[in-house]
C-alpha cells in the first residue's frame, strides 16, 4: 500500500496550488460578493487543461486520472468553492456520462469542445417534484420517430446559462417506473429550450444556479445519451462519480479554513497571549485537522477505486458525506475562532461557512450517502 | 530557431529561515524551484516557438534532484532536456558553473542562448556574462523585452538603473532576462503527465571536453571566508508630528547625512 502521491501528482499539484493561489484565489470575495460566474478564470483553466482531466487524450481531454481531476477540485475550492463547482459540475456531470455511455459519433462530438473548456457542460435531474426522489420525474421525452420532443422543466441547474450541453433526464414511458427515464444531450440554443429564473444562493454565489425550460423542445434522434430506458442509471452512475467532487470541493473548503484559522490564531492576542496557545483552541484544531485529513484519505481512497476499475460507489459516498460535514463543522469553528471579526466580510471564512452548507445538500444530501452506505452494508 | 535555456534549481527564498545560531540557511523542508528569472527566460523561449516555431533546449548543471526543474520544463512546453551531472562539478562557483555549461552548450547547436538575470540564493548575475565569454557571443544582461525580426536580428530593451535601452542584436548570441519580462505560463495538465515519460539526458564530464582543472571546487576561485548574520540596527527615531513638519525633520537629516 502506497500513501505517497508519485511524481507526476506531486508536479501537478504544485501547477493546481500556484494557479488557485495566483489565479483564483483573489476572485473570490468579489465574485462572491457579485454574485458573478468567473468566466475569465474558465478561459484560463481551459487554456492549461482544466476542463478535461480524466478523459483520454483521443477525445482531447488531458490523459489524466480521477486522482487528479479530485486533487483539482479540492485545491481550486480551497480557494472560491464557486470555481471548484464549475469544474466538477462540468467534468463530472457532463464530460464523464458522455464519455462513460456516449456512442463514437457522440464522444467526437462533444468530448474534444467539452474538454478544451470551448463548450461548458451541465446536468439536468432534479425537478421541483423530484429531488432526492428523482424518480418522480415529470419532463417527458416522446419518440416522434426522427427525433424526441422534449416538455417540462428542471430547477437548480448547475453551469445553467453558460453551458452549451447539457444531459437532461426524462421520462419515456411512465408505465415502466425507473425503467422508463432516459438520459439525453441538448444544446444550448435548441429551440424550445430555455434558461428559466436564476437562484439566490447563501453560498457558491458565483455558481449559475438556474430553471432550465423545456417547451416542445425538439432534438435529434442521435441524441439520446445510452439506451431508451436506462437514463436513471446513467444518473445515479453519475452521481456516484460526482459524489467524488463534490467530496473534494467540500475537502478544499475545509482546508481553505484550516488554512485561514492557523494563521489566525497565532496572529490574534488576546490576554497577553496568542489564541493559539489556548488548549481549547489547541485541542479543537488538533480535532478539525484529523478530520480534515481523514476526508482527504477517503476522497484519495475512493479516486483510486474509481482510477482502477474497482467498485467505488460506497467509497464515494463515504467520502462525500464525512468530508461535508467536517467541511460544515470546520468552517463553523473557524468562524468562532475568528470571533466577530469572522463574522464580517472583511474576512473569508463566513463565506467559506456558508459555502461548505451546499456540499451536505446536491449530489445527494446527507441522509442519500446515509442510505447508500447502509444499503451496502445491509445487503 | 534553436534556443537553449539555462535553469538552475534554487531553495525557494520566500520560504527559507535562517538558522539564528549558525547563520546558515535551513533548508530542510524548504521547497526547490526554477529560479524566478530563469522562468522568465523560459517562457521567453516558448513565447518565441509559440510565435515563430522554435525548438527549446533546457539544460540545468545540479545533483541528480535537479532533474525536477527540467520536468517542470518539459510541462511548461520545452522540447529537450539536459542534466550535467559529475561530481567534478560539485563545489562551483560561477566561474567553474559557466566552465561547465559553456562546455554543454559547445556541443549544442543554437541560435539564441538564454539565462536568468541572477540566481535567488547566489545573487550574483555573473553565469549569463561568462558563458558569453567563453563562447565569445555577443550579449544583452537585464532583458525585459524582445521583438524578433523572423530572421536574424533580436530588438531588445534593457533595464538600466535610470530607464532602459533599445539594443539590436543578430543571432547567435546570449541574453539574460529578468523575471519581471514576462509571466511565465502555467505547466499543462497534459504537458506534466507526459513529462514523466520523456528522455532527460544525463551528462556527466565526459560528455564535454572542458579541463578538469577549470570544473568544480578545483576550477573555483572565490573562497568563503566567512558568513554572518547582518547586525540588527536600532529601530530607529518615530515622531508624531503632522505631514508638514514630517517633511521638514526628513529633509534636514537627508542633509545632515549628505544624502541630498
Ligand atoms: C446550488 C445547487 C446546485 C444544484 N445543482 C444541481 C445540478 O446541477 N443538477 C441537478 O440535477 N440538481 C442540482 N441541484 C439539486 C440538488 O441535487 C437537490 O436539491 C438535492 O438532491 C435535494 O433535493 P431537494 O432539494 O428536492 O430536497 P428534498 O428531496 O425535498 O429533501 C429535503 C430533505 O428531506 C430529506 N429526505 C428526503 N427524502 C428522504 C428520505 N427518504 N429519508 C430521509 N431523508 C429524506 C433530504 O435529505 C433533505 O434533508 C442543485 C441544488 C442546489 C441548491
Ligand atoms: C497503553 C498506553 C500506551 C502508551 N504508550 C506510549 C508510548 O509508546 N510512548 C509514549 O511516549 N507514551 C506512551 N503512553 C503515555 C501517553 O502518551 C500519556 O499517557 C499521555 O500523554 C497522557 O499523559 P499522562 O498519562 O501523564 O496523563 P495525565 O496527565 O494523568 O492526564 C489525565 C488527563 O488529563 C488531561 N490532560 C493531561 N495533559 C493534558 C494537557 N497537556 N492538556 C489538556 N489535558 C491534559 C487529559 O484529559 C488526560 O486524559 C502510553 C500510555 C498508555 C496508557
Amino acid at each position: 500500500m502506497d500513501f505517497k502521491l508519485n511524481k507526476k501528482e506531486e508536479l501537478f499539484l504544485q501547477m493546481i496550488r500556484d494557479f488557485a493561489e495566483n489565479e483564483v484565489k483573489p476572485l473570490a470575495a468579489e465574485v462572491d460578493e457579485e454574485e458573478r460566474f468567473p468566466i475569465e478564470t474558465v478561459e484560463k483553466m481551459a487554456k492549461i487543461g482544466i476542463m478535461g482531466i480524466p478523459i483520454p487524450i483521443e477525445y482531447g481531454g488531458q490523459g489524466g486520472t480521477n486522482q487528479m481531476y479530485s486533487m483539482a477540485v479540492e485545491e481550486l475550492s480551497r480557494a472560491c468553492a464557486t470555481t471548484g463547482v464549475v469544474v466538477s459540475a462540468h467534468t463530472s456531470l457532463c464530460v464523464a456520462p458522455i464519455f462513460e455511455n456516449g456512442t463514437e459519433q457522440q464522444k467526437q462530438k462533444y468530448l474534444p469542445k467539452l474538454c478544451s473548456g470551448e463548450w461548458i457542460g451541465a446536468f439536468g435531474l432534479t425537478e421541483p417534484n423530484a429531488g432526492t426522489d428523482a424518480a418522480m420525474q415529470q419532463t417527458t421525452a416522446i419518440d416522434e420517430g426522427d427525433k424526441w420532443i422534449i416538455n417540462g422543466s428542471k430547477i437548480f441547474i448547475t453551469n445553467a446559462g453558460y453551458a452549451h450541453v447539457y444531459i437532461v433526464i426524462a421520462m419515456t414511458d411512465k408505465s415502466q417506473g425507473t425503467k422508463g427515464i432516459s438520459a439525453f444531450i441538448v444544446e444550448k440554443d435548441t429551440p424550445g429550450f430555455t434558461i428559466g429564473k436564476k437562484e439566490k444562493k447563501l453560498g457558491i454565489r458565483g455558481s449559475a444556479t438556474c430553471e432550465l425550460i423545456f417547451e416542445n423542445c425538439e432534438i435529434p434522434k442521435d441524441n439520446l445519451l445510452g439506451k431508451v430506458g436506462k437514463g436513471f442509471g446513467i444518473a445515479m452512475k453519475t452521481l456516484d462519480g460526482g459524489r467524488i467532487g463534490i467530496a473534494a470541493q467540500a475537502l478544499g473548503i475545509a482546508q481553505g479554513a484550516m488554512d485561514e484559522t492557523i494563521k489566525y490564531t497565532k496572529e490574534r492576542k488576546q490576554f497577553n497571549k496568542s489564541i493559539s496557545k489556548f488548549q481549547n483552541t489547541q485541542f479543537q484544531l488538533a480535532d478539525m485537522e484529523t478530520k480534515v485529513q481523514a476526508s482527504r484519505l477517503l476522497v484519495r481512497s475512493a479516486a483510486y477505486k474509481k482510477d482502477n476499475g474497482m467498485p467505488y460507489s460506497t467509497d464515494a459516498a463515504m467520502a462525500k458525506l464525512f468530508a461535508a460535514e467536517t467541511a460544515m463543522e470546520v468552517t463553523t469553528k473557524a468562524v468562532q475562532f475568528h470571533g466577530g471579526y469572522g463574522y464580517t466580510r472583511e474576512y473569508p471564512i463566513e463565506r467559506m461557512m456558508r459555502d461548505a452548507k451546499i456540499t451536505e445538500i446536491y449530489e445527494g444530501t446527507s441522509e442519500v450517502q446515509r442510505m447508500v452506505i447502509a444499503a451496502s452494508i445491509l445487503k | 530557431m534553436k534556443i537553449i535555456v539555462c535553469i538552475k534549481q534554487v531553495p525557494d527564498t520566500t520560504e527559507v529561515r535562517l538558522d539564528p545560531v549558525t547563520g546558515t540557511l535551513i533548508r530542510d523542508g524548504v521547497p526547490s524551484i526554477i529560479n524566478p528569472d530563469d522562468k522568465g527566460g523560459l517562457e521567453l523561449a516558448l513565447s518565441l516557438k509559440d510565435l515563430y516555431g522554435a525548438h527549446v533546449t533546457v539544460i540545468t548543471m545540479g545533483p541528480t534532484q535537479a532533474d525536477a526543474v527540467l520536468r517542470e520544463a518539459y510541462a511548461m512546453g520545452a522540447d529537450r532536456a539536459i542534466l550535467l551531472t559529475d561530481r567534478k562539478f560539485a563545489g562551483a562557483d560561477t566561474l567553474a558553473t559557466s566552465n561547465a555549461l559553456a562546455g554543454a552548450l559547445k556541443m549544442l547547436e543554437y541560435d539564441l542562448i538564454i539565462t536568468g538575470r541572477q540566481a535567488i540564493d547566489g545573487d550574483t548575475a555573473q553565469v549569463g556574462p561568462q558563458i558569453a565569454e567563453h563562447l565569445d557571443l555577443p550579449q544583452v544582461s537585464y532583458l525585459e523585452n524582445l521583438e524578433y525580426d523572423g530572421n536574424k536580428t533580436f530588438r531588445i530593451r534593457k533595464a538600466t538603473e535610470e530607464g532602459y535601452q533599445i539594443l539590436e542584436v543578430d543571432s547567435p548570441c546570449l541574453v539574460t532576462v529578468l523575471a519581471s519580462a514576462n509571466k511565465a505560463r502555467y505547466m499543462s495538465v497534459r504537458g506534466i503527465i507526459e513529462a514523466y515519460d520523456k528522455d532527460v539526458e544525463v551528462w556527466g564530464f565526459d560528455n564535454i571536453s572542458v579541463d578538469e582543472s577549470k570544473l568544480g571546487l578545483k576550477g573555483s576561485p572565490t573562497k568563503v571566508k566567512k558568513a554572518f548574520t547582518k547586525g540588527v540596527k536600532s529601530n530607529g527615531e518615530v515622531f508624531e508630528v503632522d505631514t508638514e513638519e514630517a517633511v521638514g525633520i526628513i529633509i534636514s537629516r537627508l542633509k545632515e547625512k549628505f544624502i541630498i
